[in-house]
């Protein structure tokens, strides 16, 4: 009997030794949904055939945000890929939990994909929308969600922003008349980039949807492509959603290096293809190129270049009081 | 009576300390990192102030409609004899289950210039979603439960002889409502009043989906302080949290006095 059991104990040691299986939690934003699922079978294999450990990654999804206030309150993520900086950047303040210099840790600012902000409209586009001009035009109706509670609105927001200061020759005033005429054009402000998506597209409401490239994609072969079709504006943001190691939690967890290698293998052929496939535009030029049809060539300013910093863009323009304040305020 | 005064109001003190004060203390210490004149600028920052009287009018207004049409909803269930009427009667509960996503999801199809409803009223000039008749729907929505089942156990032990008797009396039929039946229900219907009124204060899920969110039109408080939570300020948010609270308070706590002053006056009458 004692044998037997020796053996067996023996049997299982040697079983954990061999191949260990590991879990990872990536807490990510909204529209990363279907990407990540097929990111993270593709990054399992690879770990295996590695390692020979098994990964088993588990997903988070939510309004970015929202995401970031739950892994300072406590979810144990391993990595977060969010949809701004900013987001990273409070985490890193508020909960310690990964240092400040975060983004630069990895290759392109921490983002190994990227994407912009582009025109949802109705088919024929009843209203010629072909660029941001058409958007403020007095009796053309926009659906984009709050750039207080959503992400991708803040992207919206600076998208159309850096569009009119390039337009008047980085004028503020001219910038902030536009963007106020703008949202006077949006009768609904939902919380998240789904929402605007499900205002749009299902309650009918609105002449364009101002939305993530990808989500814009997704939404066509969601609801059909005979219903909508996508305007590509001659100039938008270069949106860069950034990935990061939870470096208190991984250490925590005994996986800073599966951690670290899942984040890194975005950067690889394979999870370049798959982002590209996912409609995210891929770092990689040769991948980008073969995947050219799906992404329209157009003007991309920096948030860098136009606004310095996130913590900038947002004193300036989305806290209290704020640009976007003053918009609703000023009636 | 039962003896165990001193466990059970022990228990009880315990017991709303742990489930009510403590979160609520966490609240008003959060508060605390702010300073009094970031404190003082904040809640009455102009978005902040058009929310609160969005948030506190359209949930009166939308408790209002329901003492009205939740009492003759309770009258209905409890005095006439019907065929489907225990379906009547546990439709009434629905807006308790259904979660207010749902709810709102599902009300803002329903009135969107395309949904069964909306298209009906689009041709009037009226326009439900994304205006703030849309927020009052959806509140008038989720606070009938609380007047219909608050009402109905009154009624149902109201006394029929007691109109019998005021009939044989000489009182018409008004008379016999406005002077007899009403005075007996006031302190349920204040009741059912106080907490329709108070879940509409707090109500998000159903509302957000058919507001529109327009800051200064159509964004109810608590879509403010979700938005200072996003943006990781929870000073501001728990600083907003507070008024609402301390407003929410001094009205429950006014609803509750004037409760206590009716029923006091009905036993001293009726007595």
């Amino acid at each position: 009997m004692k044998t037997i059991f020796n053996l067996v104990l023996l049997a299982a040691l040697a079983v954990s030794a061999g191949a260990a299986e590991v879990k990872l939690l990536n807490v990510s934003y909204d529209p990363t949904r279907e990407f990540y699922v097929e990111y993270n079978a593709a990054f399992a294999k690879y770990w295996q055939a590695k390692t020979s450990d098994s990964v088993n990654i588990s997903q988070s999804h939510g309004g970015s945000g929202k995401q970031a206030q739950a892994v300072i309150n406590g979810l144990d993520a391993d990595v977060v890929t969010l949809a701004l900086a900013y987001d990273i950047d409070a985490i890193a303040q508020q909960a310690r939990l990964l240092p400040a210099n975060w983004q630069t840790r990895l290759p392109n600012n921490s983002a190994p994909y990227t994407s912009t902000i582009v025109f949802l409209v109705r088919k024929g586009n009843p209203k010629g929308i072909k660029d941001w001009d058409d958007v403020v035009k007095k009796g053309v109706s926009v659906v984009v969600p709050n750039p207080k509670t959503s992400g991708g609105a803040r992207w919206a927001y600076l998208a159309a922003y850096s569009y009119a200061l390039e337009k008047n020759n980085h004028d503020d005033a001219a910038a902030r008349s536009f963007i106020t005429k703008l949202y006077k054009n949006v009768p609904v402000l939902d919380s998240g980039a789904r929402g605007s998506t499900v205002t749009f597209a299902k309650n009918g409401i609105g002449d364009v949807l101002l939305a993530w490239e990808n989500e814009a994609h997704l939404a066509l072969k969601e609801f059909g492509a005979d219903k909508f079709e996508i305007v590509t504006p001659s100039l938008s943001i270069l949106a860069e959603p950034p990935v990061a190691l939870v470096d208190k939690n991984a250490k925590r967890h005994h996986t800073t290096e599966v951690a670290n290698e899942y984040l890194k293998y975005l950067y690889s052929d394979e999870g370049q293809e798959i982002a590209a496939k996912n409609f995210y535009r891929p770092r990689n030029e040769a991948i980008a190129a073969r995947y050219a049809a799906n992404f329209t060539q157009l003007k991309l300013v920096t948030l860098k270049d136009e606004f310095g910093s996130w913590a900038n863009a947002q004193k300036t323009h989305f806290a209290d009081g704020g640009i976007f304040d003053q918009i609703y305020q000023s009636q | 009576m039962l003896p165990g005064f001193k466990l059970t109001l022990g228990f009880t003190l315990f017991y709303l300390g742990l489930i009510v004060l403590i979160p609520l203390a966490a609240v008003f210490w959060k508060t605390t990192t702010l300073t009094w004149p970031q404190f003082w600028q904040t809640i009455t920052m102009p978005t902040a102030m058009a929310s609160y009287r969005l948030t506190f009018g359209a949930s009166f207004l939308a408790a209002l409609v329901n003492v009205i049409f939740g009492l003759i909803v309770a009258w209905v269930l409890v005095r006439y004899e019907f065929f489907g009427k225990k379906i009547v009667d546990a439709l009434v509960d629905l807006p308790f289950a259904l979660p207010t996503a749902v709810a709102g999801i599902t009300l803002a199809a329903l009135y969107s210039k395309t949904g069964w409803i909306g298209q009906l009223l689009e041709p009037l000039g009226i326009k439900a979603a994304n205006t703030q008749l849309g927020i009052f729907i959806a509140l008038t929505f989720i606070g009938l439960p609380f007047i219909v089942r608050t009402v109905q156990p009154i009624l149902e032990d109201l006394d029929p002889e007691l109109e019998e008797a005021a009939s044989s009396l000489g009182a018409n039929r008004w008379q016999v409502f406005w002077r007899v039946v009403l005075p007996m229900l006031t302190p349920a219907l204040l009741t059912g009043f106080a907490l329709a009124f108070a879940r509409a204060l707090g109500e998000y899920g159903s509302v957000i989906f058919i507001a529109g969110n327009i800051p200064m039109k159509t964004q109810i408080t608590p879509v403010i302080i979700m938005g200072e939570l996003d943006m990781f300020d929870y000073g501001k948010a728990t600083a907003i949290a507070v008024v609402m609270l301390v407003v929410s308070f001094v009205l429950l706590l006014t609803i509750n006095v004037l409760q206590w002053w009716t029923n006091r006056y009905n036993t001293n009458n009726l007595a």
